[in-house]
């Protein structure tokens, strides 16, 4: 069959790098090395083969200077991904080993070698630690190209590639990234690899659209098909048919009005056509997010994710770690709040640091609010940390995991606590501080009048709140499908709360997946919720949306809606009244 | 030749911990010196010019491992050391 009408063919993987690209596959071949195995007899040939051992080491380490030197500018501030390289391929667990190797167990080099990065993977597989663990993956990339070198067989070299491409390889290492001629590649796929690979942040340094993990990529695309690469949400389209190319070509053009709308528009305020001011906040976890947090528009942080620190340390971080951790963060963002969000570890971040028996039910099990009430000082730990950051910025706490009133009063006390030891000790923190709780467990919904009257705000969880009302394990295939935020009783658990919150008078917000899509937001907004946290990639969109709506209009739109019986038909009205409205369609997945 | 041997305990700060960047810093300034630096945690002691060797000692953030350092230079050494430690190789945070 002629490759050029090959049969259409989707592939999903792990978008790594943003953009929309369509052009011809380039497959490298990265096919292992096939490795013989010899035993040497005579003493000269032990020594020859230790020297033919070194030359090899000899030219990968000029073959990976070379590369250093013509890094690309963009990428120059990661060339000490090759500097560790060069400093793999000098660790005497490398050199020393495999010469003892030959030497002793009178075998050739590429077998010694072999044995070598066998027991270095060994040592590593020990490691807990999943990212000092993932770099086996640079000991085997420069092995492989030692031993390349001792077989004498050249590796195609991707800078000789003269046509625009998108390449399609097993995997790309970080110097095979250096390599490319990044004038004429026009993105990449690979079948491994992921968000944090060193060939993802590579990519993204040159802007370079991206997908990974994907798996079979090699053996599907076949040198010279039509690729349609989608790096925002992931998806890999062989040989499409012409509809599909034209579908593209529109998602192209809105992701670059979606890239100049950032630029030009996502300062402006989130006001509706009927004049509500929506305030629009950012979900962080990372500091890297939290730089960004204003570059995209966001008014703040919604929700600031403190596990990150919990799961890095080696026991529980000190109150130090965590002071200057969240310092950082209010000062950042300062003069807009803060949300800090209080440890939320348990169930599928579960903490082998704590000695909690095995639960068959961790989602229900001892996690958030629960073990921090169990574990008391390490949650004072924390309190007083963020009290003590009150002071660079706004700053508001937040507990997870509300399941009724005990739990406030409960966490509150030992807040109260907190301040009293620092007014003992003098130290200050802002003594207006405002406390909420995130409402996620249906029974919170139901108890939101009493709650109401103990707590500053609320914050609708809607990820949570969606998998305990439905019983949903969304991460269970079987029944994945039926995790549905349009159903009329989720729907019908936020008007709840808002209500409870507006007869209180305290504020209410929404963060979860729900904030940050365009068909939910209009209604979110007719339902009353005035203020929306979500993945800042997704604020510039979602406030473009909201400054084309009224909310008169959509509360008469969506008058209605929560009447309806199932999830399917209140899609469907949802869909069909906004469509008109929601110009541009989603570019960007992902939410809370 | 006057072979002083200095030995301290570090304590690592930076949140990663001692991963790539961090090890390849402390072989890059093992490198400079002529004294030998040995890096120690439960009991086991590696090589401070051996990248993989102090990957797998396995260091997250908060944890103390002890650095000896033995040569000629060793006082420079140390003190360049410390500092890198100190300035969390240069992550800030």
């Amino acid at each position: 069959m002629d490759n050029h009408t090959g049969e259409q063919k989707r592939l999903r993987g792990i978008a790594v790098s943003p953009g929309i690209i369509i052009g011809k596959a380039h497959l490298v071949y990265r096919s292992k090395v096939k490795i013989l195995y010899q035993y040497l007899i005579r003493d000269e040939q032990l020594n020859k083969e230790v020297k033919r051992f070194e030359k090899a080491l000899s030219v990968t380490e000029n073959q990976i200077l070379n590369l250093k030197n013509r890094m690309p500018d963009q990428v120059k501030e990661h060339s000490f991904i090759l500097d560790s390289c060069l400093m793999i391929l000098k660790d005497s667990m490398i050199t020393d080993s495999t010469i003892q190797r030959i030497l002793n167990d009178k075998i050739n080099a590429e077998w010694a070698l072999q044995k070598s990065v066998e027991d270095i993977s060994q040592v590593f597989d020990q490691i807990d630690d999943d990212y000092i663990k993932s770099r086996i993956n640079d000991v085997e990339n420069v092995t492989e190209r030692v031993l390349r070198n001792l077989s004498g067989k050249a590796q195609e070299s991707l800078a000789g590639i003269s046509e625009r491409v998108i390449i399609v390889a097993h995997d790309l290492s970080p110097a095979d990234m250096t390599e490319l001629n990044i004038d004429k590649v026009m993105g990449f796929i690979t079948n491994v690899g992921g968000k944090t690979s060193h060939t993802a942040i590579m990519a993204q340094a040159l802007e370079l659209p991206a997908v990974m993990g994907l798996e079979s990529a090699t053996d599907q695309v076949e040198d010279g098909d039509l690729l349609i690469l989608d790096g925002n949400t992931g998806d890999v389209i062989i040989n499409p048919d012409d509809i599909e190319i034209n579908n593209y070509k529109k998602k192209q053009i809105q992701h670059e009005e979606y890239k100049s709308l950032i630029v030009k528009t996502s300062h402006l305020p989130a006001t509706t056509l009927d004049g509500h001011r929506i305030v629009i906040k950012a979900n962080v976890e990372f500091f890297e997010e939290v730089m960004s947090v204003r570059d995209y528009g966001g008014e703040g942080v919604g929700l600031f994710r403190t596990e990150l620190l919990y799961l890095k340390s080696k026991g529980f971080p000190t109150e130090e770690e965590l002071f200057e951790d969240y310092r950082e963060v209010v000062e950042t963002i300062a003069p807009d709040p803060v949300t800090i969000r209080t440890l939320d570890l348990g169930g599928d971040k579960f903490d082998s640091k704590l000695e909690i028996s095995k639960e068959t039910n961790p989602a229900l099990g001892l996690r958030a609010i629960r073990l921090c009430l169990k574990e008391t000082e390490m949650f004072k730990t924390q309190l007083r940390a963020i009290l003590r950051a009150s002071i660079y910025g706004e700053v508001q706490i937040m507990f997870p995991m509300i399941s009724g009133l005990q739990e406030v009063l409960d966490a509150k006390k030992i807040l109260g606590q907190a301040k009293e030891d620092l007014n003992r000790e003098k130290i200050e923190y802002d003594h207006e501080i405002k406390v909420g709780i995130m409402i996620e467990i249906p029974s919170a919904v139901t108890m939101a009048e009493v709650l109401a009257k103990h707590v500053d705000f609320f914050n609708i969880g809607t990820n949570d709140l969606i998998q305990y009302a439905l019983a949903i394990d969304r991460i269970n295939e079987h029944v994945a499908y039926m995790y549905q935020p349009f159903h009329p009783a989720i729907l019908k658990m936020i008007q709840q709360v808002v209500n409870a919150a507006r007869n209180a008078g305290i504020n209410v917000s929404l963060c979860g997946e729900m904030a940050g899509d365009p068909l939910c937001v209009p209604i979110l907004l007719s339902i009353g919720i005035n203020e929306l946290s979500m993945n800042a990639r997704t604020i510039p969109i979602i406030k473009k949306i909201i400054r084309s709506i009224s909310i008169e209009e959509t509360c008469d739109d969506f008058e209605n809606v929560t009447e309806l019986s199932t999830a399917e038909e209140v899609r469907e009205y949802v869909f069909d009244r906004m469509k008109s409205k929601v110009p541009v369609s989603p570019p960007l997945a992902g939410g809370g | 030749m006057k072979r002083i041997e200095l030995a301290k305990k570090l304590k690592i700060k930076n949140k990663l911990g001692l991963h790539a960047r961090a090890a390849a810093k402390i072989v890059q300034i093992s490198n400079q010196y002529e004294s030998k630096l040995f890096l120690k945690k439960d009991n086991r002691e590696v090589d401070g010019r051996n990248i993989l060797s102090i990957l797998t000692l396995s260091c997250p953030m908060g944890t103390e491992i002890e650095a000896r350092v033995v040569g000629e230079d060793s006082e420079n050494f140390m003190e360049k050391l410390s500092e890198l430690f100190e300035q969390k190789f240069g992550e800030g945070r």
